[in-house]
């Protein structure tokens, strides 16, 4: 779909009655949208044009863009700061808070300074322990978790006031999200977790990796059941995997990573594995798109990010539509204005 | 104890029945600590606290006590300290994201919540973020002064109006 007033880069679009969020993201699944968002992996690196260039490969094929908080606790330019570049552009970012690494009262601050900076979607994550990454001798903070962090945050956006109660004169316009691992255990609990988070304030959530259908079938009737359908969208997790090597170091060290063996057969019965793994990503796509209360998928493709066209153009999930890009509408600039 | 630990997850629904009594004694015994003073007795009702909860739960004292929501398993022994479930990281054995050689605090909570009347319906509950400053103090007089309190509040707005 697309909206007559794109973003100005820089400029908010206006909010929509019912929306929270100035941003192009809420729209799009609000319309009806099977939105499909990407994760691009913040460099290890000062120089902004390599946030650019990663943003770039996405380019017409993603409604939204994750800039990861350390995952798995590793040390990465900063989720704002690559969001704040991004919104310079007129991208769409997500940006994603972990409460490893900082307390209450940085991530306040950032909910302020992001919100300001343009960023109109956040999600909201508990993180990956340190023991996982390349600083496991830090110190974990965890003064929030995810759930509590929604609550702070929606009390930010709606009550205009911070934990302590403090007021603030201008409130972060920002559309909320969650994870949640349909994967996980414990299995039966999962959805009321979900239910949980929605009643901390998540509007949106994106899954880990489902790559066990069935699973993900089972855990989406719970989530009927309980009522949640139209109080949340939901976005799965999906992402090529690049062969059945991988496949397997993945489900065995990745955290809450589940990858059913008939996948893995699949893969190492494969003559070419990487092309067979965006095969399944794209089967996927197909059948999650047929999974009642799906409104997306969120694709998640560490270190093969130049994949993500393609699965997305082979899954004909946009159906022709081009999410938002920067040279999209050059037609159309000339009689735009900043107002 | 790892053991005890374990121990009052199996045995949740008692632990939790029993707690239930003790705690209306507790609010029963507030215009006595009231009397004494609440302060006065912070000291050693923590320290006696510290050690019942810390055998039986391995306790962190963190002053606001959650158990009964989370299946007599104490969230505060959990790496990541999640009051409200948990993370995407449990192993597919049920084991810690962190520490391998500890059962998920929150697969045991969901076990021990299952053998609690309305447990689960608790652990659904929103836990809010928690309030640092609590640490180390005693949670049974914190529960007991807030519910005598409430009580009492509840019976002063109830009473006719205009009376003297």
């Amino acid at each position: 779909m697309r909206f007559e007033d794109e973003p100005v880069p820089g400029y908010p679009l206006p909010i929509l009655p019912g929306h929270t969020s100035p941003g192009r993201f809420e729209r799009v699944l609000r319309a009806g949208g099977f939105a499909v968002t990407t994760e691009l992996a913040p460099p290890d690196s000062a120089d902004p044009e390599e946030v650019f260039k990663r943003a770039r490969v996405f380019d017409g094929y993603v409604d939204a863009i994750n800039a990861t908080d350390g995952s798995g606790a590793n040390c990465h330019m900063s989720s704002l700061a690559v969001c704040a570049l991004l919104t310079r552009v007129g991208y769409a970012p997500i940006m994603q808070i972990s409460c490893r690494d900082k307390n209450r009262i940085a991530i306040q601050g950032d909910i302020l300074g992001g919100a300001a900076m343009g960023v109109c979607n956040m999600l909201c994550l508990t993180g990956d322990g340190v023991q996982a990454g390349d600083h496991p001798q830090a110190k974990p903070v965890f003064d929030l978790d995810c759930v509590s962090l929604l609550d702070i945050a929606r009390t930010l956006r709606d009550d205009h006031h911070f934990q302590s109660g403090r007021k603030i004169s201008f409130a972060p316009r920002v559309f909320f999200g969650a994870a949640e691992n349909p994967s996980g255990l414990p299995y039966a609990w999962r959805p009321q977790r979900l239910a949980k988070k929605v009643a901390a304030g998540a509007q949106f959530i994106q899954t880990q990796y489902c790559y066990d259908l069935p699973l993900l079938r089972g855990f989406m009737d719970k989530v009927e059941e309980l009522g949640l359908f139209g109080k949340v969208y939901i976005l799965a997790g999906v992402g090529p995997l690049r062969s059945a090597k991988t496949a397997d170091w993945m489900r065995k060290n990745v955290p809450g990573m589940h990858v059913p063996d008939a996948v893995v057969a699949r893969l190492s019965g494969a003559q070419d594995q990487a092309r067979e793994g965006r095969n399944i990503c794209i089967e996927l796509i197909q059948a999650m798109r047929e999974i009642r209360g799906i409104s997306g998928v969120h694709i998640m493709a560490y270190r093969q990010e130049e994949s993500v066209p393609e699965i997305v153009d082979k899954s004909g999930v946009l159906q022709g539509r081009s999410p938002w890009y920067p040279e999209r509408d050059v037609s159309n600039h000339s009689h735009r204005t900043a107002s | 104890m790892y053991a005890v630990r374990q121990w009052s997850v199996r045995h949740a629904r008692g632990v939790n029945a029993f707690y239930r009594g003790f705690e209306a004694l507790l609010v029963r015994m507030h215009g006595v600590f009231r009397a004494v003073g609440y302060e006065r007795i912070e000291a050693p009702t923590a320290a006696v606290e510290k050690a019942v909860k810390g055998l039986l739960f391995d306790c962190r004292m963190c002053g606001q006590c959650v158990l009964s929501s989370t299946g007599m398993s104490c969230p505060m022994n959990c790496p990541k300290t999640l009051r409200n479930g948990p993370c995407g990281g449990v192993r597919a054995n049920g084991q810690c994201e962190v520490k391998p050689d500890m059962k998920c605090v929150w697969v045991e909570a969901y076990r021990g919540s299952e053998r609690i009347p309305g447990g689960i319906e608790a652990m659904s509950r929103v836990q809010f973020a928690v309030d640092q400053r609590q640490q180390g103090r005693s949670s049974w007089l914190r529960v007991a002064r807030e519910k005598a309190e409430l009580s009492e509040k509840r019976q002063t707005s109830d009473a006719p109006k205009g009376l003297p």
